[in-house]
């Protein structure tokens, strides 16, 4: 006990926190405005706000899936090299030879579970018709993060290049082809001709642009390697943030009037 | 088939621990209902259930082809038989549909609580089955598996209070959302919540990675393509959509628009009701088009896509051993065919050898001229037939440019569900069909 108090005592305890262990009223409140974390939060909130029944706590769970993900997905960086040479290789060691290969297990049940939640969140949002003025934009802020976590998901599908991954991934982008006017077989892609040169040939088109090559191969695993790990992941980041600070500016979560 | 008792010794740990968890889950349930001895009938119905799925438990532990509960090769035959894409459409749609009309009677707790149960030892019964079990137990498809129980779950949690509310609405009560309006501090009420929610995530997830291992096939080969080749499972029903449309439609166009329709919707629903509570009165016309879409076009596919797909994308009972051999007719005939040839008994109209551009583009625009027609009255004249008939109130409050964009994105939304029965019905393949221009509907 007396350790306990020394530290809570000490210069360097005091300095990190500002205020006592939150324990009775005045420090509750005061908790919530000076620590970083939880000044996301509101001081206080309606009881109808935080019933489990209402909110199904799905947005939450989302975003907690999404630190799971960024944390188990940094130490699998270290372990992954995504080339042609090593990436399968590398998945391999992870389930036969690493101590820590659940690592692996983790990142892709977390991905699949962060995709349903997700869902979830958005149908829950729905049916309490928490869309509607003044949160009309925050649902927009939420389809695109959905969008997001897809593509985080598809993406993250093709680094372990066996032959689940690019299959899957093949099947995925051959939509590409035909998008319409920018892939080589899509319709309208004639439109793009110029002085009897097409413009949209499988070297030029949509698809090439999301593979960086005409088929799956090395460019393609390099471009969705960064797409996974830098590029979606930043992204998310700040719509996340976005979509937090919204919810509080838009008056927090939704209840009836 | 061959390696069934190989199988069933796999399978039987799984269904033991399976059938115990039902037994404890109605144990449980039974302990309550008798300590709060209103529902004692129902208490001994459900200790009942217990005890049975302890007999199942055991049985299936045994690991024996004759004592493993399973549902009778028969029934199993049946199944396999009837099912089909029409079918399963149709019986889905019917299904959800009894479930909506009927919302008042499957919310009851004792009545959910059978449903659970059924499709539990439904379950269990059909993971039996040799074939049903590769499929379901494929690691990728586990989730979807746990996303069918989730969304029934969390469709009854909203369902009871919309039903409840409603009820009250009628009599003039705000809704139950509104009672606990008392402000509570987040610390420790919301901060404790959140705390417990990780840390129970956590831990579903430590177990889920450590029971099952995450999936590795062969290495990548570019010249092995497997039969089926399959998108990730969340783009299935994309995936399903080309049975019925090609691939701009399906896998471009259609996506978009419903991306866009999804962030659009906000601005497309003037119904100020129903805002920050559950209920489907005073919203039901936004309801069903969501639960619509959701259901329907997107869930229901992704399982057809995941289960019921096998090689050549063929369609598979879901006790079907999936063959690549397995031949389906197919004799689907496009648009300009029926009306020319099989309605006007002529050739479709053909430019003339070295006619120029015009000519050729007159000639397709000939040939594709009932479809062309039939499409721009189904996109240009209903919108605005419907703004004076079934959604005249609509087309007043929201205005021109809102109306027509919310009808339009509803009538891309009924386009799967039309192509779908006429493919069924008349075979018909494409309504407009200009290959020259790569450019199928």
């Amino acid at each position: 006990m007396a350790i306990g108090e020394t530290i809570r005592n000490s210069q360097i305890w005091k300095s990190i926190f500002r205020h006592p262990m939150p324990l009775d009223r005045r420090n509750r409140i005061v908790v919530m405005l000076t620590n970083f974390f939880l000044h996301l939060h509101p001081v206080s909130i309606k009881k109808q706000g935080i019933a489990l029944s209402f909110t199904w706590c799905m947005g939450g769970v989302t975003f907690f899936l999404f630190l799971v993900e960024t944390v188990t997905g940094v130490l699998l960086m270290f372990y992954y090299r995504p080339t042609l040479e090593w990436a399968y290789n590398d998945i391999l060691a992870l389930r036969d030879v690493t101590s820590l290969g659940i690592l692996r297990e983790l990142h892709r049940w977390g991905a699949h579970a962060m995709v349903i939640t997700t869902w979830l969140h958005m149908y829950r949002v729905f049916l309490t018709g928490s869309y509607k003025p003044p949160r009309e934009f925050n649902w927009v802020i939420g389809v695109i993060l959905l969008l997001l976590t897809l593509l985080l998901s598809f993406t993250g599908y093709l680094l372990p290049w066996d032959q689940l991954a690019i299959w899957a991934i093949t099947v995925g982008s051959n939509m590409a082809r035909a998008t319409p006017i920018l892939g080589y077989e899509g319709p309208g892609q004639q439109l793009l001709t110029i002085g009897g040169i097409d413009m949209i040939t499988d070297g030029s088109d949509a698809r090439f642009g999301l593979l960086g090559a005409r088929f799956v191969g090395e460019e393609t695993l390099n471009r969705f390697y960064v797409l996974h790990c830098i590029a979606i992941p930043l992204a998310t980041s700040l719509l996340l943030a976005i979509h937090f600070w919204r919810v509080r500016k838009d008056g927090g979560i939704s209840g009836p009037l | 088939m061959h390696s069934n008792g190989f199988f069933l010794k796999d399978v039987a740990g799984f269904l033991g621990g399976y059938y115990a968890f039902i037994a404890i889950m109605n144990g449980v349930a039974s302990l309550i209902l008798w300590r709060r001895k209103n529902q004692l009938g129902w208490a001994f119905v459900w200790a009942a259930v217990a005890g049975v799925m302890l007999i199942l438990a055991s049985l299936a532990l045994s690991g024996s082809a004759t004592l493993v509960p399973s549902l009778p090769l028969a029934a199993r035959k049946l199944v396999n038989a009837l099912s089909g894409p029409v079918l399963y459409t149709l019986g889905t749609t019917a299904l959800l549909t009894v479930l909506f009309v009927f919302r008042k009677f499957f919310v009851k707790p004792m009545v959910a609580w059978t449903v659970l149960n059924a499709l539990l030892i439904l379950m269990g019964l059909s993971m039996a089955d040799e074939n049903f079990a590769s499929i379901v137990m494929k690691p990728d498809n586990v989730p979807i598996v746990g996303l069918v129980f989730m969304l029934a779950f969390f469709t009854w949690v909203a369902t009871s209070q919309a039903v409840v509310n409603d009820e009250r609405i009628k009599q003039g009560l705000p809704p139950m959302e509104k009672l606990n309006d008392e402000k509570v501090l987040v610390w420790p009420d919301l901060v404790y919540t959140e705390l417990i929610c990780m840390v129970a995530v956590s831990a579903f997830l430590l177990v889920w990675a450590l029971v099952l291992q995450a999936p590795l096939e062969e290495p990548a080969s570019s010249v092995k393509t497997p039969n089926p080749s399959k998108a990730p499972w969340y783009f299935l029903g994309l995936q399903e959509m080309l049975v019925y449309f090609d691939p701009w439609y399906a896998g471009v166009v259609l996506p978009s628009m419903v991306v866009f329709g999804l962030m659009a919707m906000p601005y497309l629903d003037f119904n100020k009701k129903g805002n920050g509570y559950y209920s489907i009165e005073e919203r039901k016309f936004s309801y069903l088009v969501y639960q619509f879409g959701f259901f329907e076009l997107w869930i229901t596919l992704i399982i057809l896509g995941t289960f019921l797909r096998g090689p050549n994308w063929n369609f598979f009972g879901p006790f079907e051993y999936w063959t690549p051999y397995k031949v389906e007719v197919l004799n689907n005939v496009d648009l300009p065919q029926f009306f020319w040839v099989n309605l006007l008994d002529r050739p479709l109209p053909r430019a003339p050898q070295g006619a120029g551009t015009l000519v050729q583009v007159g000639t397709i625009l000939l040939r594709e001229s009932p479809g062309l027609i039939l499409l721009g009255a189904y996109l240009v004249l209903l919108p605005p037939l419907l703004a004076v008939t079934v959604f005249r109130q609509f087309f007043a409050k929201m205005g021109f440019v809102r109306y027509m964009i919310m009808a339009n994105l509803m009538l891309l939304m009924l386009s799967l569900p039309l192509k779908m029965i006429l493919r069924w019905t008349l075979n018909l393949k494409y309504i407009v069909s200009i290959p020259e221009f790569s450019l199928n509907f």
